[in-house]
């Protein structure tokens, strides 16, 4: 027999071992997150897709699902949450929408539409980072990291590279390059690597590749980000 | 019936919130009769009076742009913060991590074409800020619309909605910050 959980009071079927986000993924169910990817392993860090199961507040992605479990996602209170969090993202970085060639297709911002985000509230940080265009076909942006190590995990666990790594602590975090010369261009990274593809904003990019879809058509320029969850979302077939 | 004063004003942005808004077109008309502009580019008054709503485009880099949003802010019941600029400090704040004095340079000394070029000093131009900030961080601002520019349909919707004396909504294709 199936076992299942409710999540908003909806019957969503596991299987043992899922975290509440795959399970409700498989389902069509959206929980908004920015550091989960399906192809790697959780990380729990980004806390937005943090729930409510049974009356304590935990990440969906690295929860598993129980049976009989009640779960809470979509409240006011969750959401009111989540969009602080989201606002503190943009003012942590330089998140400057309108100069950004990720627009459109930026999960940060996509997130921030969902949740009905008008204003990132908090005083702006504006913090000082580094610009790395050394790499022939890839841009490595910081002022938009928000240290999700998608990158991170992809290099290490897809391509096999480590070429990234976050360096120093608490506001001091930053991404840094597995290099001698800490430059980007100084490593083995292709711009084939997964750890290229995977970046949910605009602090890794393909070079040359930015307008190849004009702005105003792009992925969440007309849908929003829970109608077109990431590839990978849905339970592989047996 | 009596109209909604409304003011405008641009601090550092570019204009276009408010081309967008020009960009509502025929709907001005209607617009024209629920609304009397006070300060806007429309009148050209210098000062902002007794307002029912206030419109800020564009961020605050320098004193006299603190000097007009506290004028805004006394004299409007409802500040509205419009664009990319206002919201966020918008393109004026990628120049934040910037030497003030490195971007007069390359301004005025080091630009294309320049030769023997000055730094301005006139006494009457308004001291410069280091760093561009939203306006948020000035005043208090009651509605924030987004976008670079906001749609001119979105601005149309926010200002009927005000107008009428609702909470402002904006459907999904109407929330940009690009």
């Amino acid at each position: 027999m199936t076992k299942t959980f409710t999540l908003d009071g909806k019957v969503i079927p596991f299987e043992e071992g899922e975290t509440i986000m795959e399970a409700a993924a498989a389902a069509g169910v959206y929980i908004p997150h920015l550091c989960h990817h399906p192809e790697f392993k959780p990380h729990g860090s980004c806390k937005l897709c943090t729930v409510n199961i049974g009356g304590r507040l935990g990440a969906a992605c690295t929860n598993r699902a129980a049976e009989g479990m009640k779960v809470e996602s979509e409240t006011e209170a969750l959401n009111a949450d989540r969009r602080a969090l989201t606002q503190m993202l943009f003012v942590e970085g330089n998140h400057i929408c309108p100069s950004c060639e990720k627009s459109g297709n930026c999960q940060l911002q996509a997130v921030a539409y969902h949740l009905g985000m008008l204003t990132p509230h908090f005083t702006h940080f504006y913090p000082a980072r580094d610009v790395d265009a050394s790499h022939p076909d890839v841009l490595l942006e910081r002022n938009r990291c928000i240290l999700c190590e998608l990158c991170v995990r992809a290099s290490r666990d897809v391509d096999g590279k480590n070429v990234f790594g976050i360096g120093g602590r608490g506001i001091k975090a930053r991404l840094i390059v597995n290099s001698a010369s800490g430059r980007l261009a100084d490593t083995d990274m292709s711009v084939t690597d997964r750890a290229a593809e995977v970046c949910p904003t605009g602090a890794i990019i393909r070079k040359r590749h930015g307008f190849t879809v004009p702005i105003g058509q792009r992925l969440y320029d007309h849908h929003d980000i829970a109608e077109v969850p990431v590839a990978g979302m849905e339970r592989p077939k047996k | 019936m009596t109209k909604l004063k409304v003011a405008t004003c641009s601090l550092a942005g570019c204009f276009g919130c408010h081309m967008s808004l020009l960009d509502i077109d025929e709907k001005l008309f209607e617009l024209v009769k629920a609304v009397e502009f006070d300060r806007s580019p429309i009148t050209d008054i210098k000062h902002c009076g007794p307002c029912d709503i206030g419109i800020v485009e564009g961020g605050v880099c320098n004193a006299e742009n603190v000097h007009v949003l506290k004028e805004f802010r006394r004299n409007c019941r409802i500040l509205v913060a419009m664009g990319a600029c206002a919201i966020t400090g918008g393109i004026p704040a990628l120049r934040n991590n910037v030497d003030l004095w490195d971007c007069f340079q390359e301004v005025y000394h080091y630009g294309i074409g320049l030769e023997k070029g000055q730094i301005p000093n006139d006494p009457e131009l308004p001291l410069p800020f280091d760093r561009v900030h939203p306006i948020n961080e000035v005043v208090r601002i009651d509605y924030f619309l987004p976008g670079c520019p906001p749609p001119a349909d979105a601005i149309w919707k926010f200002l009927t909605d005000l107008a009428a004396g609702r909470e402002p909504k904006l459907d999904y294709d109407m929330l940009h910050y690009d």
